[in-house]
């Protein structure tokens, strides 16, 4: 053995990570920050909102009277509201410069061969029908405001699960809808919610029946393709008393040099006994706002279960709630921020305790890299009267150099005199004693970096299915190699 | 022989690749300093595959500077001379480049990397070798043979495999680890950094029986030690004193005994007297 002599081409170490990133960014563009010809495009709203493009969504959809009034209802409250000034900046938003109803496709097919075939292939590109075919229960792939594809597997339909998009759900379900639509979320709850309730657009619906167990995922795909569009997606998943489900999203978008927002409404309800999981694999490009109202309802024995990674968009604010309504009920959060150049991930989870002997947890990891931004927001709350309740908050930040920031707001509010509540935080920088003993092992400063971050946040990514953690790692991968989009 | 001669000479030397009688690893002249501090002063150490040298001095005489001088820890500057090992001027080269060339340092306190496993990890370091060899990387069937083996010789259990590296170890076991990774790295070069007094005698044997069981023709091995306890166990063909930043005393293994007779007094003195 010996050592090679120095390659002088990489020799400046700032030219190869100028090298690292286009790379990386030809890598992102390659894999998902491509965009479609929006031929063929059965609808397109001009920019910017006002009632008439509300009423038109409605007439568009014919929706039922109620919804029609609901958006509506919805728009006033938008209008009213003022933008949150608490946390990332949002004022960058322009809300006049946005489209925010893209129609790509007449309908929402249940076979790959009838997608158009434009979308089909951004969706082949993206891998999505095979892994539909090896490890999926169901799938839902949004293109732009709508769904295109919705697949659920026979076996699942006959035992009374439905897996459809909104639009779906409320044409042919619509009793059920709205019995639950913004029970958990109402329409002004805040300028955002009311935005998504006043223009919302695909999604998924989904019930799973009494004592039925749904082994693999549902996965809903997101896919925003034209310049300067909002999607405004709305899901509502209810699974009924013992019954189970693990509902998978995953976002991509193309490279634009012009902001998209993207603004979606999640409300789960679990019945006594069931339990949902609802994991999120978010990439979006570097050019999309993401502000997202999620909240779950457990009533009693209920578990819910919030995995919310956050790799992608150019500022996200998201909080997962939970609401431990029934006696016995378990909340976890699991929440994964990494922000590079450019990018304010703005994440946390909210819990509260409403009933006697319920439990949670809240475990929380941020990296921020190349002067990226993260702050973790959460609140944790044990209300009067949930005696006995349980809970443990940890949040960790790694900071990768000294340009980076990370800030921590975890609120706790807790009324019981005997709440069992832990709470840890931490911030720490890669350390130079742990890269100095990975690279004395062989393994370049990029390697070891990597492999610190991998640990960082493996206790996160072992509660992913493989396949879903295999992507992360990989997108961390990217991430930590240059800056994406 | 006139100043300007010698100087000469030194670039020539410098320049010139591999000869015959120069040791695979030679340090020469090497001052270093840390935040501007001087800690070396000039040391000379050479060291050559199928030798066991061993390192000794009193407390802050620049024992771990030297070592993690020589695996290019980055807080350490060296201000003159320079580190050459098998004929490459390896002084500028970062840890990496001088792991896959075949140095290898066990540490004094293996940190740990919480999240990553003992077997991802130490897949990791081997195809990053084997890489370095143009090799592809080690099929996963092969590396759990090899693990395995490596595991059972060094006395590391099994279920280790799956724990998270260095986290929650004790002493004993990280150094079981450090000595796992020496059997399966298989240097050419291994300097073990042994300069505290507290490590417990567990700990200073298993690094021996370590040092032993890998010792042989293909591997150089330098043991920086503050007391002798460890070279009950390990046998040194050569020993070396230092002493403020600089080797004083060189001997055969009987300068260890001296040293445990007489302590470190003597050696201060007589440097004292020379400077």
């Amino acid at each position: 053995m010996s050592t090679p002599p120095p390659d002088t081409s990489t020799l400046d170490p700032k030219q190869a990570e100028r090298d690292a990133i286009r790379d990386v960014n030809a890598d992102y563009k390659e894999r998902f920050g491509f965009s479609d010809p929006e031929t063929g495009y059965a609808y397109k709203a001009p920019k910017g909102l006002n009632q008439g493009i509300v009423e038109s969504i409605s007439d568009y959809k014919q929706e039922p009277a109620w919804m029609r009034e609901f958006r509506l209802k919805s728009y006033r409250h938008f209008l009213e509201r003022p933008t949150p000034q608490w946390g990332a900046d949002l004022d960058q938003i322009n809300f006049d410069d946005i489209h925010y109803f893209v129609r790509a496709s007449e309908k929402a097919s249940r076979s790959w061969d009838e997608v158009p075939e434009d979308i089909k292939k951004t969706f082949d590109r993206l891998g999505i029908p095979e892994a539909e075919r090896k490890f999926l229960a169901g799938v839902g792939a949004q293109y732009e405001s709508e769904v295109v594809y919705h697949q659920v597997r026979e076996d699942l339909e006959q035992q009374g699960v439905i897996f459809v998009d909104m639009d779906t759900g409320l044409r042919e379900h619509e009793e059920l809808v709205r019995a639950h639509f913004a029970t958990v979320i109402p329409e002004n709850d805040n300028k955002l919610a009311a935005l998504n309730s006043a223009v919302w657009s695909g999604g998924s619906f989904v019930y799973v029946p009494k004592g039925v167990k749904v082994e693999l995922p549902l996965q809903a795909y997101f896919r925003i393709n034209t310049e300067n569009m909002g999607q405004f997606e709305r899901t509502l998943i209810i699974a009924d008393e013992d019954s189970e489900v693990h509902y998978i999203e995953g976002c991509t978008a193309p490279v634009y040099s012009t902001d998209s927002l993207h603004s979606a409404v999640v409300e789960l309800i679990a019945r006594p006994g069931a339990r949902i999981r609802y994991t999120t694999v978010q990439n979006w490009s570097q050019n999309v706002f993401n502000l997202v109202t999620k909240r779950a309802i457990a009533e009693e024995r209920a578990t819910v279960e919030w995995v919310d990674c956050n790799l992608g968009s150019k500022v996200t604010m998201k909080y997962p709630a939970i609401y431990l309504m029934g006696e016995g009920a378990h909340g976890e959060i699991l929440s994964i921020a990494f922000a590079g150049a450019g990018q304010h991930q703005d994440a946390g989870g909210k819990i509260i305790h409403a009933a006697p002997r319920t439990t949670s947890s809240i475990f929380a990891k941020s990296i921020s890299k190349d002067g990226g931004r993260s702050t973790y927001r959460g609140l944790l709350e044990v209300a009067k009267g949930a005696t006995q309740a349980r809970s443990k908050v940890v949040c960790d930040a790694l900071l990768l150099d000294p340009e980076s920031r990370s800030d921590t707001y975890p609120t706790i509010r807790i009324d019981p005199p005997d709440a069992n509540v832990g709470h840890e935080a931490s911030v720490s920088k890669i350390g130079a004693e742990q890269l100095f003993y990975l690279q004395s092992r062989g393994l370049d400063e990029e390697e070891a970096s990597k492999m610190i971050v991998n640990g960082f946040i493996e206790p996160v990514v072992k509660e992913l299915p493989m396949e879903y953690a295999v992507e992360l790692n990989r997108l961390i991968e990217l991430q930590m190699e240059g800056s994406i989009g | 022989m006139s100043p300007p001669r010698q100087a000469n000479l030194q670039t020539t030397n410098k320049k010139r690749k591999r000869t015959k009688n120069m040791a695979d690893l030679e340090i020469r002249n090497l001052h270093v300093s840390v935040e501007g501090k001087q800690i070396l002063r000039g040391l000379n150490l050479s060291v050559s595959k199928g030798e066991v040298h061993a390192l000794m001095g009193p407390n802050g005489s620049g024992k771990s500077t030297l070592a993690n001088t020589i695996m290019g820890h980055p807080a350490l500057e060296v201000t003159e001379g320079e580190i050459v090992f098998k004929g490459e001027d390896m002084t500028e080269a970062s840890p990496d480049e001088r792991s896959r060339a075949g140095l290898f340092m066990a540490f004094q306190y293996p940190v740990a990397i919480p999240g990553v496993t003992v077997a991802k990890y130490l897949r990791t370091i081997i195809n990053s070798h084997r890489e370095s060899r143009g090799q592809d990387e080690i099929k996963i069937k092969d590396f759990a043979k090899l693990a395995r083996e490596a595991m059972d010789l060094a006395e590391v259990p099994r279920e280790f495999s799956s724990r998270y590296l260095n986290d929650g170890f004790s002493g004993g076991e990280k150094k079981r680890m450090e000595m796992l990774q020496l059997g399966l790295l298989r240097p050419e070069m291994a300097v073990l950094d042994e300069t505290d007094s507290g490590l417990d005698i567990d700990a200073l044997r298993t690094v021996a029986e370590g040092v032993n069981r890998y010792a042989g023709p293909e591997m150089g091995v330098l043991i920086i030690t503050h007391y002798q306890r460890i070279l009950d166990h390990v046998k040194p063909d050569f020993v070396h004193v230092m002493f403020d930043g600089r080797i004083v005393k060189e001997g055969g293994a009987d300068l260890v005994g001296e040293l445990e007779a007489k302590g470190y007094d003597w050696i201060k003195q007589e440097a004292g007297a020379a400077a």
